[in-house]
Order: C-alpha cells, then structure tokens, then sequence
C-alpha cells in the first residue's frame, strides 16, 4: 500500500482548535516526488497548522492527508514520523539533549536503532549539513546557524522521505542563509518549505502556493506568483524593497 | 542568538588522566560509597577525617586537578556551614568556657560533625564535576538505572537553563535599556513581572519542544538507551577510593 516514496496527498482537510476557532477550511495539495513547494501566506494563514498535520501532531477534523500512499491515522503514525521531517522555527525548540550527537540520535533510537547503525546514521545526518566536527558540542554552544543545521540533522538521521522546514530563513545572516540554502539544495528530498521569505523561496522551490483563511488560494511557478503583485498585496505579501524579479 | 562563548563547561576542567577517563558511573558510584563511608565514620576519629582528606588529595593529583580550583569550588558550602555555626550556642548542657564565649559541648561537637563530614563530601563531588561532563553525569545515571523520566527532567533542567538565564539576561537589559533600575523593593514591579512573562514563556516552549520531539517519533520506541558495560578494570580502580574509606571507618570504629 505504500506509493512512490516522497509524495504528498493532502485532500479537503479542515481543523477547528479546541477553542473552536477554525484553522483549516478544506486545504487541497499534491506534491511530487522530488518537487521543493514553498507554502507562503501572511501570519495565522494556517500554515503551521497545516505542517503540523503532515505528521499527525494535530489530528484531521475531516479530510485526509497521504504520505508515500500511506494515510496519517494512528495505525500509521510511527512510519509517518519516519517519513515526514519537520525542522521547527526555533532550533532551541528541537534540539534539547546535552550533546550533538545526543540530539541526533534521538529520532533514530524512537525507530529502534542501535549501536553501529544508530552511530552511522548519526555520522551521516551531521556530514549532509557540514556539522560533523560539532558532534560532542554542547547545542547552545553554536551559532544560530549551526543551530539549525543540526537540528536539520535530527530529522535527516530519521531518513525522511519529505523534508519540511518552517520559517528556514529567519534570524540567519546572509552566508548562514545561502549556506543552509545549498544544503537543502544539495539533499534533493522533497521539501515543503514555509516561510515569509518570498526570496528564499524563489531561490529554494520551483513551486509555491499561498495560504490565507485556512485556504490554498494560489498554485502555480513561483517567479509567476511573485510576478504578480496584486495576488500577493491581497494576501499581504509582497517583495523587499526596490526587488526587480529576474 | 548569542550562542554564548566562553562558558563552554563551568564544572569540568580539561584533562586527560586515568581519573577523567575511568567510566562516568563507576565515578559516581564511588563518590557516593566514598560519601556514606565518611558519614559512618564516628566524629571523635579526628585521625580518620585526616586520612580520608589525604585520599582525596591523591585523587585531585592524579586527576591533576588544580588544587586552588578545587578548593574554590569547595566553597558552594560556606552557606549551609552557616547553620552549623549555629549550634554550639544553642546546643544543651554540658557547656565549656572557651574564651569569652560559654558553648556547648554536645553543639561543638555537632558543628564539627556536620562541618567535616559537608566538606569531604562536597570536596568528593566536586572532584566528581572536575573530572566529569555533564552529559557523561547523565549517561551515568542512565546506565546505574535511574528512572528515565529523572534523568529526562536533569537533561531538560541543564538544556534550558541556559535558554532561560540568556532570555532572562535578554529581558533584563531591554528593561534597563527603558530606564528600569530597580533598587528599592517598591520597584519590583518590572521584575516580578519579568519572572512571569518568562514563567510563561518557559511553558510554551515546554508544549513547543514537545511537539518536536513527538515530530521524531518519541513515544514509539523504548526511551532507554542501550547501556554500554563498564570494563571490570575501571570499577576496581573507582572503588578502591570508597574501599580505602571503608577501611579507615572500619578500623576508627574499632580502635576509637
């Protein structure tokens, strides 16, 4: 029953908060194998609530969603978290374990691995974000940007199949910025990346859809949506200051 | 940000020696042996104190600790000596004359009891600290068994420390940036409000970094980790130091 690795169903899936305030109103998405699709929108558009589904953290009110053809419930909540890699926003927030390599073997130990493959796994993740030689470093003894190239590294250890990274940009300088850029890059997982940052996802994803209301309101080439200005002023986007698009 | 230089370990101190490299639990069994062989050893065996601190002394050399290091850290001690300062002068009867002073005896005698004692074994620790990170204090109580929810709330304790004193450090000078400089208690206010903000900002991140970890699949697989054995050789080296103390309690136990 599992389908190509790296791909994503997510069909008329709603969510209302304990609270009842309703954040998801029938959210439509397939992502390809392989394909990088930036989710852009302004503040409480739902996006976060909408990550937070793609792993079963937050559980369907209706709708569903798919991952490799397998369809998030609890039966299958263990091999979506394998599948399914969420770098949060604070890296403070991932990584909590004494040590590096501590952090990084967290994920694959929930999976059951141990000793030599748990080690290769753990030595692998930290080669693929440049982070090999901070292994035994305290995490909060790193850079902002080596932090979130680490906590990359706790999801890369699990061997997901999709790759989702919220808010990768903010709060890194601009080398810290192109150099997690080139390791996204460089991974050719699919990734689903939302940010803000209307640049970053031109130059990361192919594809971007925008998010408001609970809703995906736009679909399509991302030069063509950040071409188009009054799509994005509706939905409060817009480009830096004096930014021509190529 | 501010990954925070220059506070890279505040207990451990860099070597390399047979005390550093022995394994973290066989350490901390030791210390603790080390620490109840001192605690049953009778008061009155003043010989007896004097060689247990000899034994530490040994140790603090081969770990090649500093001595004056070491004795710095020692002073985490001075306020809870306090209380033992107290009691020759509210201690009961029999009392002696020492100088001016009418203390006594049986308050004496406790106050050194509990002086001796608190500085061997603080003394003990903090050659446990020097020779030991933190992670490795850790690991250790995982492999000596400690409930996993216990070592998870040290691990936690240690990690966000950090993260609390730096937004502390963060909120405090934002404060004082806005003309804050409380110095009367009447102007507490900013504070106390200080510490509930970030009461409350701890708690989301709580729910936040619970929700990364269940991201990785906490919950599913069995938390403990597979304990790796200690070689025989490292266990008889760290307990020959809580065996040495075993046999000066014994034979001041005996002789008197």
């Amino acid at each position: 029953m599992s389908g190509p690795a790296g791909t994503l169903q997510v069909r008329e899936l709603a969510f209302a908060y304990p609270d009842g305030r309703q954040a998801l109103f029938g959210v439509n998405l397939d992502v390809a194998a392989g394909e990088r699709v930036a989710i852009l929108g302004p503040n409480g558009a739902g996006k976060t609530t909408l990550v937070l589904h793609l792993n079963g953290t937050l559980t369907a009110g209706a709708g569903s969603v798919t991952v490799d053809g397998l369809t998030v419930g609890k039966p299958t909540l263990r091999e979506i978290r394998r599948r399914v890699g969420i770098v949060f926003q604070d890296p403070d927030d991932q990584l909590f374990m004494p040590t590096v390599r501590d952090d990084v073997a967290f994920g694959p130990i929930n999976l059951g691995y141990r000793d030599a493959e748990l080690a290769a796994r753990v030595d692998r993740a930290l080669a693929l974000t440049g982070m090999s030689g901070a292994a035994d470093r305290a995490p909060h003894h790193l850079s902002f940007g080596q932090r979130r190239r680490v906590a990359a590294s706790t999801v890369l250890s699990m061997d997901p199949s999709i790759l989702v990274l919220d808010e990768p940009s903010s709060n890194l300088d601009p080398v810290a910025r192109r150099e997690f850029a080139d390791i996204v890059l460089s991974l050719g997982l699919t990734t689903l990346i939302v940010t803000h940052d209307l640049l970053y996802a031109l130059q990361l994803c192919p594809r971007s859809v925008i998010m408001d209301g609970g809703r995906i309101v736009a679909d399509g080439p991302t030069e063509q949506i950040l071409g188009d200005a009054e799509l994005l002023a509706a939905h409060r986007l817009e480009l830096p200051y004096g930014y021509v698009l190529p | 940000m501010g990954g925070g230089h220059g506070h890279t370990h505040v207990l451990f101190v860099h070597h390399d020696s047979g005390v550093h490299r022995l394994a973290p639990q066989c350490k901390v069994v030791a210390t603790v042996l080390f620490v109840f062989a001192v605690v049953a050893t009778p008061r009155e065996a003043f010989w007896a104190f004097a060689v247990d601190a000899v034994i530490l002394l040994i140790v603090a050399l081969a770990a090649r600790v500093s001595l004056r290091r070491w004795a710095r850290r020692c002073l985490v001690e001075v306020p809870f000596l306090l209380f033992a300062v107290f009691l020759p002068f509210v201690g009961t009867a029999p009392y002696v004359q020492v100088g001016p002073l009418l203390l006594s005896e049986p308050g004496l005698w406790g106050a050194w009891n509990i002086a001796v004692k608190g500085t061997l074994g603080v003394a003990a620790s903090a050659l446990l600290t020097a020779t030991t990170t933190v992670p490795d204090l850790l690991r250790a109580l995982e492999r000596l068994r400690v409930p996993a929810a216990l070592v998870a709330i040290a691990t936690f304790m240690i990690r966000y420390g950090e993260v609390l004193a730096a937004d502390l450090a963060r909120m405090r000078i934002a404060r004082v940036s806005r003309g804050d400089d409380p110095r009367w208690l009447w102007q507490v206010r900013g504070l106390a409000q200080t510490a509930g903000a970030l009461f409350v900002r701890s708690y989301e991140r709580g729910e936040r970094v619970y929700v990364a970890m269940l991201a990785r699949g906490y919950g599913f697989g069995p938390v403990a980790r597979a304990g790796q054995q200690a070689p025989r050789r490292s266990w008889a080296r760290a307990l020959s130091v809580p065996a040495a103390a075993a046999v000066v309690c014994a034979a001041a136990l005996t002789v008197g």
